[in-house]
This record gives structure tokens, sequence and C-alpha cells, in this order.
């Protein structure tokens, strides 16, 4: 990026950002640097792969911050003021290896909101703040809530660690895939599961026992896939169902009838769809047509894990642009970074170069 | 001229010196044992270059030599994107190792990536920490566990003795690269079904040709015939 360009993208981003102080958000920075361990605990190898990752003599490994919402959080966290809304510009940082021609540094500009009042509305406030703040550019809006997809889950009748198995991959549909298939005995049981929980003795070939993994917990997941392989298979009603939902692909207010009808036989959904029509309705209420605003089943499946609520991207006509702008709700982060001290929040972010490159502006 | 990067000691080179001899073209040293400069016979206008297989896929990708042999393995994990950045011209069916995953043969209750992932989770939940896995190679098994939807796991950079990572508990498995599997057995590992990463060889690169002058693309087509290629 040449110098001229960078300082417009920055003047863009103050821009972008007064017009979210504008909105009662207080103006936050974080450190460039942030310690490694949290981030990478939390995010995993995807992220670390992606992250410039550096070591520091006192404070041992370091990364530049990948995005801003953990640092935010945190900040948040420690302060205990509710309810909260922050906003913040600064470069973000990214390694590119899969595509190198994507920018692997760029700027941010962040809209958070930290109160749980009314998640509905808090939801409708941040997609508002970011539509806003993006003006009248050709985009399209998209839509989604990972809630639902979440509720349909824990309301399958099957056990526990099934639901658990695949609550922890909904944001990998290949696994969860897999999963469904292999609860639902559409795949056959793998061979070497089947000798296992054939044997007399499963330990009769174990080597010697080594590393960390103990020999109880060898034996407790036998245990968890005796109890499984005597589980019956997820009635393939249910599959149908989750297939339904997860390829939905309507406008917003087609969808709530879609869903009305499939909560009749998925009871479970029946709270998330309540709260998906009070969002709409809050989103209605600031003005946005919710008859024209896609939404799409699997939606934010494919991206950070930690979004488990509501999710939107705002997307240029150019397939191989990111999207200019992202957000969701994130609960569960926080609770994690809280110690289970959880703040209902939601956020999103925009990306000044890219809505100066849209506007022809560089 | 067409520089030619050979790895510069032990079997690799000699069994690439042996490839090439036996298509009618001598690679040799030049001078003294411990001088990394080369000399070859039986085609004009190609320089012999001695380097370490691990520099072999920067060099290529850099341009500072046009052609290198190296294992299929370190090419996949070295270089971004590398099918646009070098092409494979000849597997040379020496130097065969596979990249796999391995974990203790006590956990006999884990045969597959599907077991793998369903461990590290239980894992996870009762060490507090994500299930670590030693190697070196970090893009390729990322990619590799990626791809399968395995989670709660960790790298650990490991860049030697990585088979006793696991006993010296500071790795739970590891991803590294073996041919016989002796030293895994010797270590108590064993390999996942499913956990094959890559199966290496030594192998002839070139640098896409776009780059090249006359000369160099003449040169390379009689090398070709030559090596009936």
């Amino acid at each position: 990026m040449t110098p001229e360009t960078l300082i417009a993208v920055l003047a863009e981003a103050d821009r972008l950002r007064d017009g979210f102080a504008a909105r009662g958000a207080l103006v936050v920075q974080t450190d460039v640097l942030q310690p490694a361990g949290t981030l990478l605990d939390l995010y995993g190898e995807d992220i670390r792969g992606r992250s410039y990752l550096t070591s520091d003599p006192v404070q041992g490994e370091m990364v530049l911050r990948p995005d801003f919402t953990v640092p935010v959080v945190q900040m948040h966290m420690a302060s205990h003021a509710l309810p909260a809304r922050y906003t913040y510009a600064g470069k973000v940082f990214r390694k590119q290896d899969q595509d190198p021609s994507r920018a692997n540094e760029f700027v941010q500009v962040g809209f958070e909101v930290f109160d749980g009042s009314n998640p509905a509305k808090a939801d409708a406030e941040v997609f508002a703040a970011i539509r806003d703040g993006l003006g009248d550019l050709p985009l399209r809006a998209a839509t989604g809530d990972i809630g639902i997809l979440m509720a349909a889950v824990a309301g399958l009748r099957t056990s526990q660690p099934r639901k658990d198995a695949l609550a922890r991959h909904i944001w990998r549909p290949r696994r969860f895939r897999t999963l469904l298939d292999r609860f639902g005995g559409r795949s056959p049981v793998p061979p070497s599961r089947a000798a296992l929980l054939g044997a007399d003795d499963p330990f009769a070939a174990a080597g010697p026992e080594i590393g960390l993994r103990s020999r109880r917990e060898v034996e407790a997941r036998i245990a968890t896939l005796r109890t499984d392989a005597a589980t019956p298979p997820i009635s393939r009603e249910e599959l149908a169902l989750l297939d339904t939902l997860m390829g939905l692909r309507e406008t917003s207010d087609h969808v709530l009838s879609r869903l009305r009808d499939i909560a009749v036989d998925m009871p479970a959904i029946g709270p998330a769809v309540t709260r998906l029509r009070a969002r709409l309705d809050a989103l209605d209420a600031l003005g946005v047509d919710v008859s024209a605003l896609e939404f799409e089943g699997s939606y934010g499946r494919t991206t950070l894990e930690y979004y488990d609520g509501f999710v939107f991207g705002f997307y240029a006509a150019d397939p191989l642009m990111p999207p200019v702008a992202t957000g969701g709700r994130y609960d569960a982060l926080t609770a994690r970074l809280g110690d289970g001290a959880a703040v209902p929040a939601v956020g999103g972010v925009i990306r000044p170069d890219l809505v100066l490159a849209l506007r022809g502006a560089v | 001229m067409l520089k030619l990067g050979v790895p510069s000691k032990g079997r690799l080179m000699d069994k690439t010196f042996q490839w090439f001899g036996s298509r009618g073209i001598a690679l040799r040293k030049s001078g003294s044992e411990r001088e990394y400069a080369g000399e070859v016979e039986g085609v004009d206008g190609v320089e012999l270059v001695l380097l370490s297989a691990g520099e072999i896929p920067r060099e290529l990708a850099a341009g500072r030599i046009q052609l290198g042999v190296t294992g299929s393995d370190l090419v996949r994990e070295k270089l971004v994107n590398w099918e646009n950045v070098v092409r494979e011209m000849a597997p040379m069916g020496f130097g065969g190792a596979d990249l796999i995953i391995a974990v203790p043969q006590a956990w006999v209750d884990v045969d597959t990536l599907d077991d793998l992932d369903a461990a590290a989770a239980a894992f996870r939940a009762r060490h507090g920490h994500r299930l670590r896995i030693a190697t070196k190679y970090h893009r390729l098994v990322r990619d590799f566990l990626r791809q399968a939807g395995v989670a709660d796991y960790a790298l650990v950079d490991s860049q030697g003795a990585t088979e006793g990572t696991v006993k010296n508990e500071t790795a739970e498995a590891i991803a590294d690269i073996t041919s016989t599997g002796e030293t895994l057995r010797a270590n108590g590992l064993k390999v996942l079904s499913d956990g094959l990463i890559h199966a290496s060889q030594a192998t002839l690169f070139r640098t896409s040709r776009a780059e090249w002058t006359g000369e160099q693309r003449q040169i390379w087509k009689a090398l070709e015939r030559q090596l009936g290629l």
C-alpha cells in the first residue's frame, strides 16, 4: 500500500470510528503486540497458522494482533462497566499463505456492544451501525444465526456425548457431516472400532503407557464408545430436519415461516426462532428492509468459531473481494475469557481500505 | 547455463549421482571432499550446485537455481502455493519416506483421525490445554488436520528426536517422517490408519520456464531428452 493510500485509509477509518463514537461508543485502543497464549488457546491452529508470532525475552511468546475482539473483551471484563459500547480503529495482521494476493495487514474499524438487556435490539443496533457506516455502497448483506443450529443440535433425541460432539463441530461442516452420518447409522462403523469393542481385553496389544494421556482416560473413552454403540441411531426425520435447517436460503421474512414449520417437529429451536423474530422486528424498527434481507442456514459456519448467534457480512459484487464488513454475537467467547462470567456481546468490523476501493477513491 | 541443485551429502547425494549416472550424466564433487562445488559431464550448459536438501526449495523459489533435487515433502512444506512456483519433473524412486501422524500404542481407542479428534476434545477438557502434536512440518500438518476437521490440538515445534517427545511429555502425539516405522515402534508409537499426510520421495523439480532465457530452454531440451523425461 502506498503512503498516500494508507493516509486515505486511516482518514476513512477515523471517519467510521467517529460515526460509531457518535452512537455512544467509547473510543479504545489496544497494544499491537498481544500475549500469544490466550489468543492461540482460544482460536487454535487455524489462526496460529495465520498469525505473526514473535518472542519477547521477558513476556514470552507474543503475537501481532490478528483482531481486536479478544483484547477489547479482556479490557471490558476488567472494567465491569455495563452496559458498554466500544469503538476502535487500527491495523490487524494475518498471514495469507493460502492466497498471497490478499493483504497481510489491514485496518479494521469496530463497534462492539456489551449489553444483555435486550439482545435482539443489540444485534440490530450493531447491524444498523455497520450499515450506516457503509452508506450507499452497492453491497449485499448476508445473515445467519448459529444459535438456531446450536439449539437444533441440543434438542436432538440422542445421547449427550453425541450432542456435545456435534456442537463442537458446528464450525467444521465436513466433520459435522461425518459425525451426523455416523450417529445416523448412514456410514459403517470403522473396522478398528468394531475390533476394539469386540475384544476380550482391549489392552492386550497396548504398548508401554507413555505420555500425559493416562490409561484411565483411554478406558473412559472406550466406555463412551461402548455406550455409543448401544445408542440407537439419530432418526431419519431428525436428520432431514437438520438438512433442511442447514440448507435454508431465503429472505428473512420467508425464513421465519419456514422455521416455524420446522419448529413444529423440532420444538427445541422454538426459543431461537422467537429470538430471530425479535431481531427482525428490531431491524425493521431501525429501517432495515427484512423482506430483502438474505438469510442462510449455514452462514457463519466456516468463519471463526466464536460467533454463536446472529452473524452477518456485507459483500461487494466481486466474489474475489473479501467481505467489506462482518460481525456477529459472541456470548460464549466472553464466558471463556471471563472464567465463566459471560457478558452478552455482539460486534462488527468494517475494512476502510475496501470501502475506499469500492468508492473508486484509491 | 542451468543451475542444478543437489543435496550436498549422504545417501541422497549418492543416490542422485547414481540416478543421473544411469542416464548418461556424470555428476561429481570437484576438488576435495569438503568442497561444495561440482562437475557435470554428458550434457552441456548444466552447472552443479551442492546445497542442503532443506535449502533447495527456497533456492528454486528465488530463481538462484533452475533445477533441484529434494524431497517432495520439503517443497510442499516450505513453498507457499508450490505448484505455481515449481514443476515436478521426475519422481526419482529413492529417499522415500511417509509424513504420518503417530500416537502412543497405549491409546488402543485411537486408530483414525476421528478418534484423534474425540481424544483431543476429552484431553483438553481434562488437562486444560490442547493436545500437543510435535512436528517440524507445521504447514503440511495443519492443512491436513484442518481438512480432516480435527480440533482442540496444538502444534509444538520439534526439529529432531521427535519420536521421544511423547515419552518426555512435551507432546501427546507426533507428525513426522518415517520410512520403516521402526523408530516409532521402538518409542511406543503407532501410525494412525488414515494418518498418512504425504508420501514423499526425492524428486527432480524445475522452476517455471517463463523466467528462462532462450539458451536455458535449449539446454533443458537436451537434458530432457538425455534423461528420457
